[in-house]
């Protein structure tokens, strides 16, 4: 306000748009404006006195005629009483106020109406605002119980499934259960028939004999008696008999027990024997790692410890125990348990720390390290050389398959084979000719040294007979009466037989045994007539 | 492999002598004993009526023939044909009848199983069994031939009686832990006794040939429970087959399961070879030879078969059993070991077409053989792992750890295979068709045509 009075001495246009500013800012301002109407409107009224003076009477009487035909209210126009003079029309300026007054009545009424409806609005839209909060927080709740609700009824469904499954196999079994009696039901009737018609046959054939009457003994017709099978005869059955049979019964069981009982030892024995390897094995695998260890942890060295304790205590008192010893047994299973497990744990820390720590060259991986890679390097070798072996030896094959085919050094090579087979064969021809000839030239001495042999062996055979014969006619005391036998060679036994029947067959008898005796016996059986008619011839000139 | 000359028989009653020398086969009501090299007849002998069961002594000297119908049993002996002997069972009927280890006496079962007489050959004497019970196997002789376990059946409750086969004296009576006996099987070496339970409850029980009770072994309650049982050779092993088709495997140390087998319709996961039996179908019109074809004969009609190996997972044709009917068509029905004890071979009844074999070494599944029909019979061979199978086609499967052959059977009019039996020796099966039977002699060095180092 107290720059309106700085520039109220200014140029009347900004004298009167401060003015129309002051009454027509149609902006919320206008309620502040409105409170502080009156001390405005008086400060105003200052300010409308000091719009008009003495000296702008018509301007100012013209300024307003303008607003009035702005406003809408043309019909009133001030006018002056007369032009110069300083007063006014009363009539119209008085219309021209009421019309104001009106005008400002309305603007009033409006006004409060306005606020009127502002308080109204605003206090709707309080409440509004209360009921959205509330209404939010009562969705909210209500989600929430919607998802416990959902929550409830997703159990709910499963305990539905479970109860549906449940149910289902219940049934099932139901099912099953009643299946089984359906068989057993049928079975029992089956059974119960047959039964049934057993009795009847039964009954019938009982009825049948009753009538019948005839009743056909039982016999046995046979045309003899058999053996018995293992020839024996029959025993008597007596007390001793039973009781024989009593103990043939209980020995057979007693072997039969004997030898599973055996066998089950045999396999004892054989499985604890594998159980004491694989112990030893196990702890031979463990404990080599004792003096290469130095980064071991402290449960390896204690380990050790016991194992050299087992090691040491253990083996030679266990020999020693009652092998079936139940106490020995578990001791046994317990420490192969035992070695079992470090085993297990070592092959896992090993694995832990191959992977973990792969450029750590413990000694205890380097060592197996290093052996594996000598043996793959041994392994390459071997392999090397085989390969090198199967080569070569292709190689022969190829250069005896190709020289096969080059057929002039084959030839060649196969005439010089053939030609040495053949002197070869010469040869030996020769040497079988010779043996050849030999042998026949041996044959025909052999024959002619026999035949000669034969021939001088007659002889000397004749001669010997001549001798003996001689020596033994010399010896008898019947050479008188030889003499008068006849020459006739043929019928010397016959007139000797005549004559002195028993001496000639004597003499014969004793010269076949003599000549039997000393001859051979083909030579007598070949010449036997021969050397009687030749000893008879000589026999009968003497 | 060659194949004899197909000759006639009746009821499928042919058997080779225990010491492997003749082959006696009945036809009607003749019985004919042929050498078993020479397929000579060397005797013939007739009986009075239609043979139902046939069985050889076990020295070989003699043969049971018996006449259920007119309850007869006829014995004949081989040295001396004109030797006869007749058992008249007189009214009271026949149903089965056996000869004893010792080869001299003869155990007839009456009919209703009244009472089992016993009949010496020695002596005409006739002793009588008591109360013998009716069942799956009642009767069983232990290997060695010296005792005899028995089924009895009195008072609603079951006995054992240990009969010792020298002179028929009771060593033992026992009654047993079960609700209805099935059946009872001593082990190879006679020392155990395995009894089980009917099918009504799965039980088995182990005694001693003293009579104590050595073991229970019971897997479940109430299913239907035991359908086969078999000692393996070396009576290390006691294999259980059950209506749950699965073999459980008890161990003779501690009598308690070692292992069981399942047989599941879709095999994976496992190290064993499946082979499956495909037929080759020969080109009907093809353009080389059809005189050829024409003049086979019978073999246009007889397809050629061959196994192949199928990679796994493979699935095995199962059939459902009628769940009303009684003793349903599931479960183990045949456990056979071979001799060493190394194989088992089991047939599920619900996968007829199929033949599992497992290695006992590993307790594993070794083979499964997948046919095109349902397999009738299979046997091993009792000196090898060799198994021989049929089914009910003109074909002879064999088996054996190198890999699996189908040998066509060169009959002509179609000689469909239903039981197979090897000979004492291995080194001959007699096959058996319905009135049929032929001769299959092996070649000392087996042929394989499918083996599995071939494909893998």
């Amino acid at each position: 306000m107290g720059e309106w009075w700085t520039t109220e001495t200014s140029m009347e246009n900004y004298e009167i748009s401060s003015i129309s500013h002051v009454t027509m800012s149609p902006s919320r301002r206008n309620n502040l404006v409105s409170m502080y109407s009156f001390p405005l409107s008086k400060s105003s009224y200052s300010v409308i006195s000091a719009f008009c003076t003495e000296d702008n009477i018509p301007q100012c009487i013209s300024y307003i005629n303008q607003e009035l035909a702005s406003l809408g209210l043309s019909s009133t126009c001030i006018e002056a009483i007369s032009p110069g003079d300083t007063g006014l029309s009363t009539v119209p300026a008085l219309n021209a106020m009421y019309e104001l007054l009106q005008i400002h009545r309305r603007s009033m009424c409006n006004l409060e109406e306005l606020e009127r409806e502002q308080l109204r609005k605003s206090s709707t839209l309080e409440h509004i605002q209360m009921s959205n909060t509330r209404l939010k927080d009562q969705l909210e709740l209500s989600i929430r119980e919607k998802s416990g609700l959902h929550e409830t009824e997703r159990q709910l469904q499963l305990k539905i499934k479970t109860l549906q499954s449940c149910l289902k196999t219940e049934k099932d079994e139901v099912q099953k259960l009643q299946s089984v009696i359906a068989s057993r039901a049928s079975q029992y009737s089956h059974d119960a028939k047959r039964k049934e018609r057993e009795a009847v046959k039964l009954k019938e054939r009982l009825s049948q004999l009753l009538i019948d009457r005839k009743d056909k003994k039982l016999a046995i017709d046979v045309l003899n008696c058999l053996g018995r099978a293992d020839g024996k005869r029959r025993h008597w059955k007596t007390t001793k008999a039973t009781s024989s049979h009593e103990d043939e019964m209980y020995k057979s069981l007693l072997s039969d027990y004997e030898a599973s009982q055996r066998s089950l030892m045999l396999e004892n024995a054989e499985l604890k024997k594998v159980l004491q390897q694989m112990k030893k094995e196990m702890m031979h695998i463990l404990s080599p790692r004792q003096p290469s260890t130095r980064g071991a942890t402290a449960d390896d060295s204690q380990e050790q410890a016991d194992l050299d304790g087992e090691a040491k205590g253990g083996d030679a008192s266990r020999e020693s125990l009652d092998q079936y010893c139940e106490h020995a047994r578990e001791q046994l299973t317990n420490s192969i348990r035992q070695q079992w497990r470090k085993l297990r744990n070592h092959v896992e820390r090993l694995d832990s720390q191959g992977t973990s720590q792969n450029q750590l060259e413990s000694n205890k991986e380097v060592i197996p390290r290093e052996t594996h890679e000598d043996e793959m390097e041994r392994m390459r070798c071997e392999v090397q050389q085989c390969r090198e072996f199967i080569h070569a030896q292709q190689q022969l094959l190829q250069q005896q398959l190709n020289t096969s085919f080059d057929d002039e050094t084959a030839a060649l090579l196969n005439d010089c084979y053939t030609l040495e087979e053949k002197e070869r064969l010469k040869e030996e021809w020769r040497l079988f000719e010779e043996q050849k000839r030999n042998f026949e030239r041996e044959r025909k001495n052999f024959t002619e040294a026999a035949i000669r042999l034969g021939r001088e062996k007659k002889a000397f055979e004749e001669d010997r007979a001549s001798w003996l014969k001689n020596q033994f006619l010399n010896m008898t005391p019947f050479t008188h009466r030889r003499r008068y036998s006849s020459s006739d060679g043929q019928s010397a036994l016959s007139i000797s037989n005549g004559k002195i029947p028993g001496l000639a067959c004597f003499q014969t008898k004793i010269l076949a045994t003599l000549c039997m005796n000393i001859l051979p016996r083909q030579f007598l059986s070949l010449r036997f007539g021969n050397t009687e008619v030749a000893s008879f011839a000589y026999l009968h000139p003497l | 492999m060659n194949f004899s000359e197909v000759f006639k028989q009746t009821n499928q009653l042919c058997k080779v002598s225990p010491d492997g020398k003749y082959l006696a086969t009945c036809v009607q009501y003749r019985l004919v004993v042929r050498d078993v090299s020479t397929l000579q007849i060397l005797q013939l002998y007739t009986c009075l009526d239609q043979v139902s069961h046939m069985e050889w002594s076990s020295d070989s000297l003699f043969i049971l023939c018996a006449m259920y119908n007119r309850g007869l049993v006829q014995v004949w002996s081989l040295e001396q044909p004109d030797w006869h002997c007749k058992i008249d069972e007189g009214s009271i009927g026949l149903v089965s009848s056996r000869w004893s280890p010792d080869g001299r006496h003869i155990l007839n079962t009456t009919e209703f199983h009244l009472r089992v007489t016993v009949w010496s050959l020695c002596t005409k004497a006739v002793s009588y069994i008591k109360y013998p019970k009716a069942c799956q196997k009642g009767i069983d002789f232990s290997r060695d031939g010296r005792y005899m376990a028995l089924a009895e059946r009195r008072d609603c409750k079951d006995y054992v009686c240990v009969f010792v086969c020298d002179d028929w004296h009771l060593l033992r009576h026992f009654e047993t832990e079960t609700q209805d006996l099935a059946g009872l099987e001593w082990s190879p070496n006679g020392c155990v006794l395995a009894v089980w339970d009917s099918c009504l409850e799965y039980k088995v029980l182990l005694y001693s040939l003293d009579g104590r009770l050595l073991s229970t072994y019971s897997a479940y309650e109430w299913s239907l429970g035991v359908k086969s049982v078999s000692w393996s050779p070396s009576s290390q092993f006691l294999a259980i087959g059950s209506y749950d088709e699965k073999v459980r495997i008890l161990n003779h140390i501690t009598w308690k399961k070692i292992t069981q087998f399942e047989h599941p319709a879709i095999i994976d996961n496992t190290k064993a070879t499946v082979y499956k039996e495909a037929e080759k179908r020969p080109g009907v019109g093809s353009d080389e030879m059809p005189l050829h074809n024409i003049t086979m004969g019978a073999t246009l009609f007889n397809t050629q078969s061959k196994y192949e190996i199928c990679p796994l997972p493979v699935q095995i044709p199962v059939v459902k059993p009628d769940p009303d009917r009684a003793s349903p068509k599931i479960g183990i029905s045949v456990l056979a070991f071979s001799s060493d004890s190394r194989y088992l071979a089991t047939k599920n009844d619900n996968m007829a077409t199929a033949v599992w074999v497992w290695d006992m070494q590993k307790m594993s599944l070794e083979a499964v053989l997948e046919q095109t029909s349902a397999v009738r019979c299979f046997q091993w061979d009792p000196l090898r792992p060799r198994l021989a199978l049929c089914a009910g086609n003109t074909k002879l499967y064999l088996w054996s750890p190198g890999g699996c052959v189908s040998v066509q059977v060169p009959t002509e009019g179609g000689f469909q295979v239903q039981s197979l039996n090897w000979h004492c020796s291995g080194d001959s099966l007699i096959l058996l068709g319905k009135e049929q039977l032929c001769l299959c002699y092996m070649d000392t060095d087996q042929e394989d045509n499918c083996s599995p180092d071939k494909n893998m």
